[in-house]
């Protein structure tokens, strides 16, 4: 008789559950949906070219911009496309030391790359440990350190960048000091929203009664469940600390110009904008812009496609 | 009688909610803003023998969820104390954990909040083990395999996350996460209450036989009377934060002593035929921020008596293993009603 | 007499990347006046979606496709927005699990429900208060004119989903659509609202759809019932006939896997498998992989109804005893 379902076809019964989704599928699933649009594909054609471009700069430009016993003075203010004393033509024109604009901006672009990524990462560090501590032990801990947070973000970036570049000086390594130092805040408020709703889902306190020590409870549960919005503010982040370090390059308290960034090129061709010699600022600052706005293409789209709201 | 595993000496846990900084301004104008304490549980008491499993009963707010807390150690009490073969129990003291609380172990409602989504479900259930060196490493894996199994999964499924399992097979992984720390006390916190009914059988079967060939010892917290009667040895009743009863399952089932005991058991619909009156409760659950003065329950209660406006009745002997909070049991309510 | 709900080959799609889902498979039952049909199921069986079809509040990418839902004999499919927008709340309403879908967080109960009642009809504020104020006492909230004043955050959750009760009441609609409308409630506080429910049908003569997946509710409340699994309704009849006497293993096997119903300790009857993906549904039969009556012709041909006292969709019925 089969009229009664017996206990004994119980629990092996399970049906198998779909195939194991692995690494390589979730990375082919975000790409199906990230090259839905082509605006976001081309923003990052342009970043892949620009930083390939940016650092294979030595073996791509005709002249080394650092190197000042190449350069010139005889072949200063060339406009785009002229050839000088080297032989070649200067595609985007030269400096007011005979510099060649295309080799400069690239270089300049290397500079603008390192300092915008190196500050980037770390900010998200130091951003992460500050939120992650705030949200995992809450009271007093998360009192302190949100309000502090709270502060910074309450002014605006630039003129905290300003302040600790007049305290360090000059130099790359005080550069990304005072950036991670004017934006890791983003980073802990994000870091704190996502990771405060996460705090309270059972599977912490699973892990927290189990018992497990609460670094491990931090970074191997916590964390990963909040990768997700960090990833878009740090692709946003990088683009505006790029800008920021434009910024202070141009308002001359950034980097000399032994060493241009883009910003330097730009504050430099400034100068000589009046005597008709557009093209020492115009193309840094095109270059600028493309990457910045690029970038914030790139992370716009990685938010729509990680936004679970747009997922189907 | 065995000693028991688990003794609840008289606990109470009182939550504050210390007012903001802006709240606190304000209050200074219109009188408000003094701190906020919710007396989620009031002098609770229970023994657990070796072997037994308990249900504790009760609808939202009688405190039941945070008893099972604070025997995991996850909360502390504010009052009383609560030990494991002697031991008290506490999470982290000082920045060392305790050994004792690996001992305890809590399966959760709700199978998609308890699983770090992010996880492999191998990684969940070997994390613990692994890490207070309860398997030695090199078995780990195989005794996770096994683990699956014996809960009814395939060993396979350890490489997989946990979105790709249905509700059913979710609460199967954190059952072995839990057997996996070899506990002597699991607390199961409503832990079929989200499950699918046909799902919700096939989980309360592999209690039964987990608990026959492992010799669990449990807790088993839930709203549902029916699942309770079934799976329990003996049952603790609780309303806003107090025992109200406890008793043997099949007694408790057969006689109810305490009025709101008997109430529940009304107000529960049953499956069977033809319309039915709800012989319903009246009135609100009480706040546990401001419980009523005396019995809590006497608002609500029937045979309520001027007595249990005053006094707490305490938890007294009313048969063989039984205990009941109530004045009826007690020398009576009072003489007689005072005029409404 | 026409009934007050008639639905007729409902069927609902969702278009999601794994492909088309039919949520709700050619679904039909009748609800006279003053009856209360149980739409019993499991989660992803199709209940849910059911009511929401009803009501018109299906959005993308989901769509309902196929069928008639008649009100009072009308049909509603096939109203334009507008139109569809002035039944909701007059002729038909809804209850859901979380009374905050439906009230305002914002507003005072009494504010918006006098909101609601000048809606659909022209009145002074004064009579709609007074309307909202009756409403309340119809679903027994006690110092009714006090409530009125009070914000949603102020009411307990019974309190609430009593108000969310009321709302749907105001324009004494033809048909009440109740999804878990208590399933977040304590059972005593679910026995008061069980109880006004089953009075109210009887009173002012509203046709209720009460949707759960709690059999014992459905058991006790419901005059009809019908069971759901994947999408299509297996079995339809009164609740004596469905729960005194199923038909479908389905709902056998659901009836059955209830502690109550046993021996405390002992293993209980329990459908084995799963819920089935509605994206993976087996050919024939989708219950066939879960039955234990299975044959060769459930694999191959999907069964159709068979109506003998109450209706079953299934190639191997249980027997009448």
């Amino acid at each position: 008789m089969t009229d009664t379902l017996t206990p004994e076809s119980n629990v092996t019964a399970v049906p198998a559950a779909p195939p194991a989704e692995t690494r390589v599928m979730r990375l082919r699933n975000f790409w199906s949906d990230y090259r839905q649009s082509w605006v976001a594909i081309a923003a990052l054609i342009v970043i892949v070219a620009l930083v390939l471009g940016a650092f294979f700069a030595p073996f791509l430009v005709p002249q080394d911009p650092y190197d000042l016993a190449k350069l010139d003075w005889l072949d200063a203010f060339l406009p785009p496309g002229t050839e000088g004393s080297g032989g070649y033509a200067h595609v985007l024109g030269t400096d007011n030391a005979g510099r060649d604009m295309l080799s400069a901006i690239f270089y300049g672009l290397r500079t603008s790359f390192v300092i915008g990524i190196s500050a980037g990462a770390l900010a998200l560090a130091v951003g992460i440990t500050v939120g992650l501590t705030a949200a995992y032990f809450g009271g007093r801990i998360e009192a302190l350190l949100m309000r502090i947070v709270d502060l910074q973000l309450s002014m605006p970036a630039i003129l905290l960048a300003l302040v600790m570049v007049a305290m360090l000086g000059q130099g790359i390594p005080q550069i990304i000091f005072a950036l991670v130092v004017a934006q890791y805040a983003y980073f802990a408020r994000t870091t704190h929203g996502a990771a405060s709703v996460e705090r309270r889902k059972d599977y912490i306190e699973a892990a927290r009664s189990t018992p497990l020590p609460t670094w491990r409870v931090m970074f191997k549960h916590l964390l990963p469940n909040v990768l997700p919005p960090l990833i878009v503010v740090a692709t946003v982040q990088v683009a505006s600390a790029i800008s920021l370090e434009a910024t202070l390059s141009f308002l001359g308290v950034g980097l000399p110009l032994t060493e241009p960034s883009l910003g330097t090129l730009i504050s430099n061709g400034f100068k000589y904008i009046h005597a008709g010699r557009y093209w020492l600022s115009i193309y840094p600052g095109i270059f600028l812009m493309i990457t910045v706005v690029a970038i914030n293409l790139v992370g716009d789209q990685v938010r729509n496609v990680l936004d679970p709201r747009n997922s189907r | 009688m065995t000693d028991p595993i688990l003794r609840i000496e008289n606990v109470s846990k009182r939550f504050t909610r210390m007012p903001g900084l802006a709240e606190r301004l304000v209050g200074k104008v219109t009188g408000g803003g003094k701190p906020v304490v919710v007396h989620a549980l009031s002098d609770v008491s229970l023994n657990v023998a070796p072997g037994e499993v308990v249900g504790i009963v009760g609808e939202s707010g009688c405190g039941k969820s945070t008893l099972g807390r604070v025997v995991t150690g996850i909360y502390a009490p504010s009052d009383g104390r609560v030990t494991l073969h002697g031991k008290p129990i506490a999470r982290e003291r000082g920045g060392n954990i305790d050994k004792l609380t690996t001992q305890v172990q809590m399966i959760h409602q709700d199978p998609f909040a308890s699983l770090n989504p992010r996880m492999k479900v191998g990684e969940t259930l070997a994390e613990g083990p692994r890490h207070h060196c309860i398997i030695p490493a090199g078995e780990v894996r195989a005794r996770m395999r096994e683990l699956l199994e014996k809960v009814g999964l395939e060993g396979a499924y350890a490489d997989r996350l946990p979105h790709q399992f249905s509700g059913g097979q979710r609460q199967r992984v954190a059952i072995a996460r839990a057997l996996a720390m070899e506990p002597d006390l699991l607390v199961l916190d409503e832990a079929v209450a989200s499950l699918d009914v046909s799902i919700q059988a096939q989980v309360l079967n592999l209690f039964m036989d987990l608990r026959r060939d492992l010799g669990l010892t449990a807790l088993f917290i839930s709203h549902d009377l029916s699942v309770v009667r079934h799976v329990c040895d003996r049952v603790a009743i609780m309303y806003l934060g107090r025992l109200v009863e406890l008793a043997p399952a099949d007694q408790l089932y057969a006689e109810p002593k305490h009025p709101y005991t008997s109430a529940l058991f009304a107000s529960v619909p049953t499956v069977g035929t033809g319309r039915r009156v709800f012989e319903a409760i009246k009135g609100e659950i009480p706040s546990p921020i401001n419980p009523p003065s005396g019995c809590a329950f006497h608002p609500r209660c029937p045979l309520a008596g001027p007595r249990c406006r005053v006094e707490v009745p305490r938890l007294t002997d009313a048969g063989p293993a039984r205990t009941v909070a109530c004045h009826l049991n007690d020398g009576g309510v009072g003489l007689q009603d005072a005029a409404a | 007499m026409t009934a007050a709900l008639e639905v007729k080959g409902l069927t609902t799609r969702f278009d999601t990347r794994g492909g088309a889902v039919t949520a709700v498979n050619d679904v039909s039952f009748t609800v006279e006046k003053g009856r209360i049909l149980g739409l019993v199921g499991e989660s992803g069986s199709g209940k849910s979606v059911t009511g929401f079809s009803i009501m018109g509040l299906i959005d993308a990418p989901g769509e309902v496709r196929a069928g008639q839902v008649l009100v009072d004999g009308s049909d509603l499919r096939g109203l334009s927005d507008e139109d569809m927008r002035k039944m909701r709340g007059s002729k038909v309403a809804m209850v859901f699990q979380d009374p905050m879908m439906t009230l305002n967080p914002v507003l005072r109960v009494g504010d918006q429900m006098a909101m609601a009642v000048r809606v659909h009809r022209k009145m002074s504020k004064n009579a709609a208060l007074e309307e909202a104020r009756k409403a309340l006492e119809t679903v027994g909230i006690p110092s009714p004119a006090e409530r009125l004043k009070a914000y949603p955050h102020q009411l307990s959750g019974g309190m609430r989903q009593r108000v969310a009760i009321a709302m749907a009441l105001l324009h004494s609609p033809s048909v009440i659509i109740a999804d878990e409308a208590t399933t977040a409630l304590d059972v005593s506080i679910q026995g008061q609202i069980l109880a006004e429910v089953r009075e109210l049908a009887d009173n002012t003569g509203a046709a209720i759809v009460w949707i759960t997946h709690d059999l014992a509710v459905v058991s006790s409340l419901a005059d009809d019932i019908c069971v759901m699994y994947a999408g299509r309704i297996v079995e339809r009849g009164t609740a004596a006939q469905v729960i005194g006497q199923p038909r479908h293993p389905y709902t056998k096997g659901l009836l059955e896997s209830i502690p109550a119903l046993h021996e405390p300790g002992t293993p209980l009857p329990q459908i084995p498998g799963s819920t089935p993906q509605l994206s993976r549904l087996p050919q024939g039969c989708p219950f066939r992989p879960r039955c234990p009556r299975a044959t060769e012709i459930c694999a191959k041909t999907p069964p159709e109804d068979t109506v003998d006292g109450q209706t079953v969709l299934c190639h191997h019925p249980l027997e009448r005893s």
